[in-house]
């Protein structure tokens, strides 16, 4: 448990030790972040073994930073954050796996990346809002390299678009933190004093700060309309950094709504709820519908994250136990399934057809080429469809239950997403490998006898071949991050406990009391 | 200089009464104190003549790069000194009766500007070398000495003094380039505005003199204090702020700066950034605060009362906005600083109104970071075009390959100037918008002015990025030759680099002073 | 709680010989034929074994498994077992290698095709013993995938839009069905079918529900009601039915019609009617308007069609309408005795059973046929196949006898008490389906008639092998088991008369 903020300097030394590394060569780069990124995931799960969950953060380092500005270098964790930091480090390592055949620059590929992922870790373990905005901000820059550098269809723009969001969203935050912090008197950023100061401010103007702060924050989220970034930004990203984006940058956002804006300003979320509700809500059917159109394979996931992110912000607007604590679910689900949906469309397909159109893949029938990310891309749909028996559908399972104790109108409406994202994803998968095979030719019924069916098969068979030797076999890199990710969704999916054990205690904590309200789950 | 004579005859005309005014008789003036105070400017001095006397007696014949080495080391070892100086010397209060003041804001400008400087050297060691290195030392040197003294002046007639010297140096600066035109232009131009300036300020330091009798900002601030405002002192106030704009690049005064930034040398450049920003800032924030606090004004709230501060916060506003702005038009990285420096300025403005309510720190770390990373900036432009690379932001494309040190000192300067944590630009932005903030939130002019600089910051943003990405993204030229860098001039570089990380990790080294 | 999970095992059997031929990549067709045959014949002995234990008269579920699951969400991992359950382990055991053996000659991807009948295998034994909402629904849904796939990748020409179509009309049925439990949970705090059905019998759910106020509760029986309706299904959510039938190689789609239509009625009689006893009595009458829209309509379609597979698919939704009918008229009440309503409710599980073997037996026959003409299955390509084929011929006649409910074989047993039972609720309603068994009777003799009898035509002109080898096995087994239970009825009631008396004993009767 006290080891855990040495995730954060670890990545850093990472970052610093692969760039050096990179110098001398890509494998060594490779080895010493894959090295670094699972010896942080290996802290998190050694104190998650050792986490016993409690209604208050546990503090781990709390030290004097700016006592001019009360400003504490104060790092803590409870449930919710454990959840996050586990996602954080599987992602992470997934991430590098899947990043595996980057070539040019790898070095620095690697420092950015572990930067980012510094920040992130930071940022699910900060206790000070303004510690907490630092390592915010210092996950958003990384990003814009790894997309610009790395990336693929016009990368640039996809990400300056994205720097520029996320930072408009943050100078929204940073402005409602600032105004709450100067003018609530409290010299302390620390969250439970700027709620103690907030709650005396005048309704009206906590209404103001929460739209700034939460909107803010919920622009990283993801949350519609302020979601325009996040499709092209996906589409852009190399399949690591895509992953990553995905899997837990906008987890931050998230985060931020749930940890700073909605503890601080209970008026404003009682005023914002039903506008934020309805928002999640169109961003559900809206993406989910957008993606039922799209010809880029990785554009429908991008629509399919902020589908899914929908539900999570759902969740939060809901504000009572059961909703928050699936929102917190379906922010660890989507970051692993939308991370292996990246992996296999980014990494295991486009990396080796080169093509993302749909039209093109179906004529590949891939699912013979590459049996193994066929697999792979068949279970992942499954979870983000919301299947039993996969992370998502307990988390979205508790959302719609607190969705619908809080207003049977808002589950209705989001159960109807449920259903448009089966049908985008069902079409993606088929169209994606399952294209050709089963539209008539098949020698069952092609009118010969049946020995000579087998012979016409066999032909087949041998086409196949040689048209799966052009593309390179799955690596050991991408099967053993598929295979993490997907064991984690199936866990997290036969065993929500192992999570919500967590999420449910941290709930009680009195800053989430004052604005999470209604039953315990 | 045509004022000269008219500074004289006010000193004469006033040394009596003034005297009489201050609070210990002139007999026990205490000389040895005064030396005490003035060591670092002296060494300063002193290094500054032994420069140029060894220069003229041993190396004429030595060659230019020589020269500039051996000017650049001397130089140095004189700036360490006066830092050495300064910091034992340390907060001693008022000197001389008041004339000067090493108060805690005092003895950190001083310190600071000292910093400054020696980035400043170690930059020109890497920069084209000047036609006569060891003036363009000496000269540095002297400016810096007008810079300690703006920072510790408590008196008009000093105050005018150590500008006019900071200035006269600087103008000479802007144009050592002789070989190239628009160096001889900025120089003009500064050379031009500066002069109008300066005879502002002065105008309004007689009629400051002439309302109140004496020259010492403590008597001016209890005079003033009893007489309250008059149509007289608003003209004086309007010609200080005039000159205070000038001196800050403040909008819409800031005409000067994008030639000057473009046409000087790039160290002359750097130092006009970042020292001679700093001194003006503190000078100004002396003269306004304790000098005119009288009459400062109202900027809390929404019905702002007659004052300075509202005429601050609108110039604050109006060089945010044009700053940002026009900054997003720029090809020319010199170009694009002075624009970025402009919509500082207006950040900086903005920090000089909060003095009064939240002390000087916020504006003097906000001042000194900036300087620190717009000195680095530039000091890699001067890297890159003494090796032939263009002005233009295209130019720095493929750096990353080039010369990858270098890119990272670029990308963590051009971050910091973006405000992005846990640069020390973002740290400065902080403290002083939560203090505009916390004059009435956003009830008043300074609550709006912080909202729309935060705001504005993604604009800013946009235009950083657009160079860090020339220099990280953009593929290398046909020929990515590496870029060979004088190793002073990188060491400085990654220093300061490292700088402004460790004041952005602990701010509270700087802001803890005061 | 008993020793030996054996429930469990009958569940996870066929997932365990899934897992093995996944993990036998080099295996050769022969061998991952025989290996899917040997885990999918598991469930009839885990059939058998349960009967073993299986006391009739002994109330409530027996082998009950139960083990905490979800706390958060109160779900428990409970398996149990009553004479209703037992029935369709015992067809699923009986159908499931009869559709392997049929399909013994599919040359594509052998170990594919095994792999995902047997996860499909045991999702549907996993649906007909999950009494947990939990993990009925995990087994519900999952059930899909293999489905579609299956239709999808070995299916005729118009596979992929009949593979979606049937995917995404049932997942938009599963759509409402958790919202609908959704509901539940949050009313009731739990996902426990039994707990679910005690409360609603108190009375204590629909009061709760009707805190909701306004349209929701209606809302939530009517949620719940699309999802099963859609998956039996109902007139009118039948339209994915035919192409998905007619679509999927003959062993799926006797899997298709044998078991997974079961599950949608089975969800009728173990969910909504227990847990919504009063919503579905308010309903009964335009209920009981559907059922019989599907009788009726659904024989007329099948007299329409001149494609042979899409005929027996009509039928199976007129056959398994009958079910529906005699659940509706016992709801709609009110009942003279508790004689007519056991009777109505016997005759529906009975149907149940009886329809999975002979509608089964019939895709496989239309699918020898459709091998035969090489693709074509129209009933106007064939003529006088009985002289080509006589054992064929006599076998499928045997199987579409049995459809029809020709006494002496099992298909008239079950319809004749679901006629009696009604007839003796609503008179009308019982009458109208009259009809529905005309219609029956008169397609299917036009298609043994047109097929069999004649002058040999069309592809039966030319080389008619009979049927042979491992689909003679198949169907030869089927139509043996269509005169045992024709026969010997009271095999399979001695299961669940008990249960359906004390069914019938709690319903309200004058």
């Amino acid at each position: 448990m006290r080891l855990l903020p040495w995730t954060i300097y670890l990545s850093l030394a990472g970052a610093m030790l692969s760039l050096a590394a990179g110098r001398r060569s890509a494998a060594a780069a490779r080895w010493v972040a894959l090295g670094t990124a699972a010896a942080a995931w290996g802290l998190v799960l050694a104190a998650a073994t050792g986490f016993s969950p409690s209604a208050l953060p546990q503090t781990l380092v709390d030290l004097e930073w700016i006592p001019s500005m009360g400003g504490r270098y104060h790092l803590a964790a409870d449930g919710i954050s454990m959840t996050l930091l586990v996602l954080t480090g599987l992602a992470a390592t997934a991430g590098i796996l899947f990043s595996w055949n980057i070539g040019e620059r790898t070095g620095e590929f690697f420092a950015f990346y572990l930067t980012l992922i510094a920040g992130v870790y930071g940022v699910f373990l900060s206790a000070d809002a303004l510690l907490f905005f630092v390592f915010y901000e210092l996950a958003i820059v990384p990003k814009y390299f790894l997309i610009a550098i790395w990336g693929s269809t016009n990368r640039e723009y996809g990400a300056m678009k994205l720097a520029l969001y996320s930072f408009a969203g943050s100078a929204l935050v940073l402005a409602g933190l600032l105004w709450a912090y100067a003018t609530g008197g409290a010299h302390s950023f620390a969250l439970a004093d700027l709620a103690s100061a907030a709650a005396r401010f005048p309704a009206g103007q906590q209404v103001a700060m929460f739209a700034l702060v939460f909107f803010g924050f919920a622009v990283l989220a993801g949350l519609f309309p302020f979601h325009t970034w996040a499709p092209t930004g996906h589409v852009a990203a190399p399949t690591g950094a895509s992953m990553l984006l995905a899997g837990v940058v906008m987890k931050l956002g998230a985060y931020g709504c749930l940890r700073v804006a909605m503890p601080l300003f209970p008026a404003g979320l009682a005023f914002w709820q039903p506008a934020i509700a309805w928002l999640a809500i169109i961003g559900i059917l809206y993406a989910g519908l957008v993606a039922l159109v799209q010809d880029d394979c990785k554009f429908v996931i991008g629509y399919s994250s902020v589908s899914h992110m929908g539900f999570v912000m759902l969740g939060l607007a809901a504000a009572n136990p059961r909703a928050v604590a699936g929102a917190v679910l379906q922010m660890f689900s989507h970051g692993v399934i939308a991370g292996l949906l990246f992996a296999v469309v980014g990494r295991m397909v486009y990396d080796r057809t080169h093509t993302r159109r749909l039209e093109d893949l179906r004529l590949l029938a891939l699912y013979r080429l590459l049996p193994f990310a066929a697999t792979v891309f068949v279970i992942a749909g499954l979870a983000s469809m919301g299947f039993p028996g996969f992370s998502g559908f307990p988390a979205e399972l508790s959302i719609l239950m607190g969705a619908w104790q809080a207003s049977p109108l808002w589950a209705a409406a989001a159960a109807l997403g449920v259903l448009i994202a089966a049908a985008f994803t069902l079409r993606v998968v088929q169209l994606t490998f399952f294209g050709k095979s089963g539209d008539g030719e098949s020698p069952a019924r092609s009118g010969t006898s049946e020995a000579s069916a087998d012979a016409a098969w066999l032909l087949r068979d041998r086409e196949t071949q040689a048209r799966s030797a052009a593309l390179s076999p799955i690596t050991w890199p991408e099967r053993a991050g598929a295979i993490l990710l997907i064991s984690a969704a199936v866990v997290i999916g036969l065993k929500p406990d192992l999570l919500l054990n967590w999420i449910v205690p941290s709930l009680q904590s009195p800053l989430f009391r004052a604005v999470i309200k209604g039953g315990a789950p | 200089m045509n004022s000269i004579p008219m500074v004289l005859g006010v000193l004469h005309g006033v040394s009596s009464p003034l005297t009489g005014a201050l609070p210990l008789a002139a007999a026990e003036l205490d000389y040895a104190g005064l030396a005490r105070a003035l060591r670092p400017e002296t060494a300063l001095v002193a290094g500054a003549l032994a420069i140029l006397g060894v220069d003229i007696s041993f190396l004429r014949r030595a060659k230019a790069a020589l020269r500039l080495r051996a000017a650049v080391a001397a130089a140095s070892i004189a700036v360490v000194a006066a830092l050495a100086f300064c910091l034992r010397t340390g907060s001693s209060g008022e000197v001389f009766g008041g004339v000067l003041v090493l108060d805690s804001l005092g003895t950190a400008a001083r310190a600071a500007l000292l910093c400054l400087t020696l980035v400043v050297l170690g930059v020109s060691a890497g920069a084209a070398v000047p036609r006569r290195p060891a003036e363009y030392c000496a000269i540095i040197l002297f400016a810096t000495a007008g810079f300690t003294l703006m920072a510790a002046a408590q008196q008009l007639l000093l105050a005018f003094l150590a500008l006019e010297l900071a200035s006269l140096s600087l103008y000479v600066l802007a144009g050592f380039d002789l070989s190239s035109p628009k160096s001889a232009e900025a120089a003009m131009k500064y050379f031009l505005l500066g002069a109008i300036s300066s005879a502002f300020l002065l105008f309004g330091f007689s009629l400051i003199y002439g309302l109140s009798g004496t020259i010492d900002l403590t008597q001016i601030a209890i005079v003033l204090a009893r007489q309250g405002p008059s149509p007289l002192l608003t003209v004086a106030l309007v010609m200080v702020l005039v000159a205070f704009g000038f001196k800050a690049a403040a909008a819409p005064f800031h005409l000067w700066a994008p030639d000057v930034y473009e046409g000087a040398p790039a160290p002359s450049a750097a130092l006009i950034a970042s020292g001679s920003k700093l001194a003006g800032i503190v000078l100004f924030t002396r003269l306004l605060w304790p000098g005119l606090g009288a009459v400062a004004g109202e900027v809390s709230s929404a019905r702002s009362g007659a004052g300075w501060l509202p005429v601050l916060a609108i110039l604050s506003g109006a060089s945010l906005l044009l700053g940002n702005l026009a900054a997003l038009a720029q090809t020319s990285l010199r170009r694009l600083l002075a624009y970025s420096a402009i919509a500082h300025a207006g950040a900086l403005l903005l920090g000089v109104i909060v003095v009064g309510s939240s002390g000087p720190g916020p504006v003097f770390y906000y001042a000194a970071t900036y300087g620190l990373a717009t000195a680095g900036a530039f000091g890699i432009v001067g890297v890159l075009e003494r090796t032939g690379g263009s002005l233009q932001i295209a130019g720095l494309a493929g750096l990353s390959r080039r010369s990858p040190l270098l890119a990272g000192c670029l990308l963590i300067f051009i971050l910091s100037l973006a405000g992005v944590p846990p640069l020390a630009g973002f740290f400065g932005k902080f403290a002083v918008f939560a203090a505009a903030l916390k004059l009435g939130g956003v009830a008043g002019p300074a609550g709006w002015l912080a909202v729309a600089a935060i705001l504005l910051s993604t604009v800013a943003l946009y235009y950083y990025l657009i160079v860090v990405k020339q220099a990280f993204v953009a593929p290398a030229p046909a020929n990515p030759a590496p870029i060979a860098v004088s190793p002073v001039a990188l060491a400085t570089l990654v220093a300061a680099a490292l700088a402004v990380i460790i004041l952005g990790i602990f701010p509270s080294l700087l802001l803890g002073l005061f | 709680m008993t020793a030996c999970p054996i429930l469990s095992i009958a569940i996870f059997a066929p997932w365990a010989g899934a897992l093995l031929l996944a993990l036998v990549p080099r295996a050769s067709p022969a061998l991952s034929r025989a290996l899917a045959l040997v885990a999918s014949l598991s469930t009839l002995l885990a059939g058998f074994s349960a009967i073993a234990r299986f006391d009739p008269n002994a109330a409530g579920y027996q082998l009950v498994e139960r083990h905490a699951w979800v706390s958060a969400l109160n779900a428990h991992y409970c398996l149990g077992l009553d004479g209703l359950s037992l029935v369709l382990v015992l067809l699923t055991g009986i159908v499931a290698p009869a559709g392997l053996l049929a399909s013994w000659r599919q040359p594509r991807e052998v170990r594919l095709f095994g792999i995902l009948y047997l996860v499909l295998q045991g999702c549907a034994l996993g649906v007909f013993l999950a009494l947990d909402f939990f993990h009925w629904f995990l087994f519900w849904e999952l059930s899909l995938i293999p489905a579609f796939f299956l239709i999808k990748l070995w299916g005729g020409p118009g596979a992929s839009r009949a593979a979606y179509q049937f995917v995404i009309y049932t997942l938009a049925g599963s759509a409402f069905l958790l919202l609908g439990f959704v509901a539940l949970f949050v009313a009731s705090g739990s996902l426990d079918f039994d707990e679910l059905s005690r409360l609603a019998a108190t009375g204590g759910l629909s009061n709760r529900l009707a805190a909701l106020g306004g349209f929701w509760p209606k809302a939530v029986f009517l949620g719940v009601f699309l999802g099963l309706a859609v998956k039996v299904p109902l007139f009118p959510f039948h339209t994915w039915l035919p192409p998905a039938y007619a679509e999927a190689p003959a062993g799926v789609s006797m899997f298709l019609t044998g078991v997974m239509s079961k599950m949608g009625v089975y969800g009728f009689l173990r969910i909504l009617w227990p847990i919504f006893p009063s919503e579905i009595h308010a309903a009964a009458t335009p209920l009981l308007w559907l059922a019989l829209g599907g009788v009726v309509l659904g024989a007329f379609a099948a007299l329409r069609q001149r494609d042979l597979k899409r005929m027996i698919a009509y039928s199976s939704i007129n056959h398994v309408s009958y079910c529906l009918l005699a659940l509706f008229a016992v709801a709609a009440g009110p009942l003279k005795s508790a004689a007519v309503a056991s009777s109505a409710l016997g005759g529906a599980i009975l149907q149940m059973f009886n329809h999975g073997l002979s509608a089964s037996a019939l895709f496989l026959c239309v699918g020898v046929l459709e091998a035969r003409g090489g693709g074509r299955r129209g009933i106007g390509d064939f003529g006088g196949a009985r002289s080509a084929a006589p054992v064929f011929a006599g076998l499928c006649g045997i199987a579409m006898f049995s459809s029809i409910g020709l006494p002496g074989l099992n298909g008239f047993v079950g319809e004749f008490l679901i006629f009696r039972g009604v007839f003796g609720i609503v008179p009308w309603a019982a009458a109208t389906a009259c009809m529905g068994v005309l219609v029956t009777a008169l397609f299917y003799l036009t298609f043994w008639q047109r097929v069999f009898h004649g002058p040999r035509a069309g592809v039966s002109a030319g080389a008619f092998p009979d049927i042979a080898g491992a689909d003679r096995v198949a169907l030869a087994i089927l139509v043996a088991l269509m005169f045992l239970f024709g026969i010997a009825p009271q095999l399979l009631v001695g299961l669940f008369n008990p249960l359906v008396t004390a069914w019938a004993g709690g319903l309200p009767t004058p």
